[in-house]
């Protein structure tokens, strides 16, 4: 592959460049899913575990019942939509810094 | 034959209604580019619920109802999964993909290791999960049909809605333009949720309903009040002593669903617990990467203008879709109350699969037409669901026969003109096996059947794209290993698990497949492995995962030289406009 040089925006095509920003987003990502994913495998262990507990009745639902088929999908959207506003304002920094070092070379 | 007008009314209605939309809007936009930038002329609130419409399939419609009402709460996981798995694919894989402006998974194949031949690979899948996806919208038509005009055989309602929508598709019809589906979209949230409220108010809530079920661990459990006729306010009917699941098993987890395969192999219930424990995880896998996977799902993430308004999208489409499957398990939830007939039916064209249709029309009895009006709009959603999934499939199954098999591998000097007439051609090929496949597994069921179509792409596509976004080392040797040996192990185990359901039919497809029945005697013997085959994500996942880096680290060396420049693009802010640099340098390295 030919690569012509990228003189004026080198720290863009830096491994470092690179590096720091797959990382800061896969951090993000997997923190997200972690919390996701806490619930999701958690729910069928403590149905596994605590069956009695996960029986209480709350307004005529099993506690089981309420968390699986109400409760669940405000949960999700609450990590969306913090997911979405942190990978926003995480572009925004990124292109921020990558503006400023293009002034501190120039 | 009996008919109800007012069923029929509803449903004409949203047949003509989508066919007229579909060729009012396919005049004003011919060509696939037109398709894809549709969006960046509408709203996020517009494009959200097209997305959804196109989402929101028979099985999302009927199938989950069906199944909630034939195996309780183990069945919630679908629509929860359905829902959620869009997360995964937020936070993964759609803002890598949609900076790297790929249209399609075989686009993104292509692009992201120069290798048209890998193309080629990636497309089967498409054909594969495709089939897989519209069995089940073809059993949603049958089961509509045949409750419509009752009576009917079930394959010829099959053959009826493959026909018009498979013509309607070759016309030119139906290109999945944003207007339509977001339309769909509120038809089948109106259908679903308003029947629901009615039914709330004269039969009891949500919880009332749940609370008639009673189990082992309710300390003072409310005194049962069974009747055998006309249900009423915060009672039920009686239910079939054989058909139906005991009140312990249906509302507990670890019911019907995830027992069947260690029961019939006459395990204690405690020696049960961790099978259907396996059966669960494995399950929420396969639906959750499978979404990731899907082929039709992707391409609508590129119809905003930019990233900002492709996330807030995306965040309205999971409301849009979260607030919707609260809705089917209700149906569920009241079948097993007031119609326990059908549980008596097995679970083919009698079975739970129609309870959101037939449901509405027990008001019947108190105010008249008011039960048929709700029963037509749940048919008219039921129309929706699988029109619009089966013509979105379609599409998408016949461009890539058309485009990607015939136009680049048979024949790649097709003329134009041969190319539109091929893809005629291909929609009518790809429309009869359909038919001639959805017509075969009236005894499966449709909520079951999607869940395998998801399982397959969890294990090839989901692997493919997650893994290519986020390592850099992969080569096209290890992509293309692990998503076939993955993706071919999956649909494997699932066509003999189906092959030794149906041989066990009574009805027709037991005497065409009687002679897979022996494989039910092994799964007799061999309940884990019955369960692997049933739900093959929580293997086949990982096992595509891993061929996919052993290969790619044993063929090292071909890993595409700019892998740097690709990752930036796929990983770098839009704003910084290493797209068009990357388009350029490419066009300079003469591609």
């Amino acid at each position: 592959m030919p690569h012509t040089p990228h003189d004026e925006s080198d720290f863009i095509h830096s491994e470092e460049f690179l590096r720091g920003l797959m990382k800061r987003q896969l951090r993000l990502s997997i923190a997200c899913a972690s919390a996701f994913l806490v619930l999701l495998f958690g729910l069928p262990l403590a149905n596994y575990l605590a069956p009695g507990l996960m029986a209480i009745r709350i307004g005529g639902f099993t506690l089981s019942w309420l968390v699986l088929g109400i409760l669940f999908f405000p949960y999700v959207w609450v990590i969306a939509k913090w997911f979405i506003n942190r990978s926003i304002a995480l572009e925004h920094e990124e292109v921020r810094a990558v503006a400023a070092v293009k002034q501190r070379n120039s | 034959m009996n008919v109800d007008p007012w069923i029929l009314t509803f449903s004409a209605i949203t047949v003509v209604v989508t066919i007229i939309m579909g060729f009012r809007s396919a005049k004003s936009s011919k060509s696939a580019s037109d398709f894809f930038v549709a969006g960046r002329s509408v709203s996020v609130g517009w494009n959200a619920s097209a997305i959804s419409g196109e989402y929101l399939s028979a099985a999302s419609f009927m199938g989950i109802a069906g199944m909630v009402m034939s195996s309780g709460y183990d069945a919630l996981w679908y629509p929860v999964c359905y829902a959620c798995g869009y997360l995964f694919l937020l936070l993964f894989i759609a803002g890598p993909l949609r900076r790297f402006g790929a249209y399609t998974i075989p686009d993104f194949a292509e692009g992201r290791y120069d290798s048209p031949l890998f193309r080629k690979i990636a497309v089967c899948f498409v054909l594969f999960i495709g089939f897989f996806y519209t069995m089940p919208q073809m059993k949603g038509a049958g089961v509509t049909l045949s409750y419509i005009f009752q009576g009917l055989p079930y394959w010829v309602g099959v053959a009826v809605v493959g026909v018009v929508i498979t013509l309607n598709v070759a016309l030119g019809g139906m290109k999945g333009i944003t207007l339509v589906q977001a339309v769909q979209y509120w038809i089948k949230m109106f259908a679903i949720s308003v029947p629901v409220f009615v039914l709330f108010a004269v039969y009891g809530g949500y919880g009332k309903n749940l609370s008639l079920n009673h189990s082992a661990h309710d300390t003072n459990p409310p005194p049962a009040i069974e009747r055998t006729a006309g249900p009423a306010y915060g009672e039920r009917l009686v239910l079939p002593e054989k058909t139906a699941p005991k009140d312990e098993a249906w509302i507990a987890p670890f019911g019907p669903l995830t027992t069947k395969a260690a029961k019939a192999a006459d395990l204690t219930p405690e020696e049960t617990r961790p099978y259907s424990l396996l059966y669960t995880f494995s399950l929420i896998v396969a639906l959750v990467c499978g979404t990731a996977g899907l082929p039709h799902i992707l391409v609508r993430f590129y119809t905003n203008p930019d990233g900002v308004a492709a996330k807030r999208t995306t965040m309205w489409v999971m409301i849009l879709i979260g607030v919707f499957y609260v809705f089917p398990p209700v149906f569920g939830v009241l079948g097993r109350n007031f119609l326990p007939e059908l549980y008596t039916g097995l679970s083919g064209i009698k079975g739970t699969d129609q309870v959101v249709l037939k449901l509405p029309t027990l008001i019947r009895e108190k105010y008249g037409v008011l039960g048929s009006i709700l029963s037509g709009i749940t048919c008219a959603g039921a129309f929706a669901a699988f029109m619009s999934t089966f013509s979105g499939l379609l599409v998408s199954m016949t461009s890539a026969l058309a485009h990607d098999v015939y136009g680049r591998m048979l024949k790649p000097t097709a003329t134009p003109e041969e190319r539109m007439k091929m893809f005629k051609w291909c929609a009518v090929i790809v429309g009869s096996v359909s038919v001639l496949l959805g017509s075969l597994v009236e005894p499966l069921e449709i909520n079951f059947m999607v869940g395998q179509a998801f399982a397959i792409a969890a294990a090839s596509y989901f692997p493919l794209l997650f893994m290519s976004v986020w390592w850099r080392g992969m080569t096209m040797k290890g992509a293309a290993t692990g998503m076939l040996t993955g993706g071919l192990c999956a649909l494997a185990a699932a066509t003999v698990v189906n092959v030794s359901t149906l041989a066990l039919d009574k009805g027709p497809m037991g005497r065409i497949f009687g002679g897979f029945a022996g494989i039910n005697d092994f799964w007799k013997a061999h309940p884990l492995l019955r369960i692997l085959a049933e739900q093959p994500a929580i293997w086949a996942v990982p096992l595509s995962i891993g061929l996919m880096i052993l290969v790619s680290k044993a063929t090292r060396r071909t890993v595409p030289a700019d892998v740097r420049m690709k990752m930036l693009v796929l990983h770098a802010p839009e704003a910084l406009g290493l797209k068009q640099e990357y388009i350029q340098e490419h066009q300079g390295a003469g591609h």
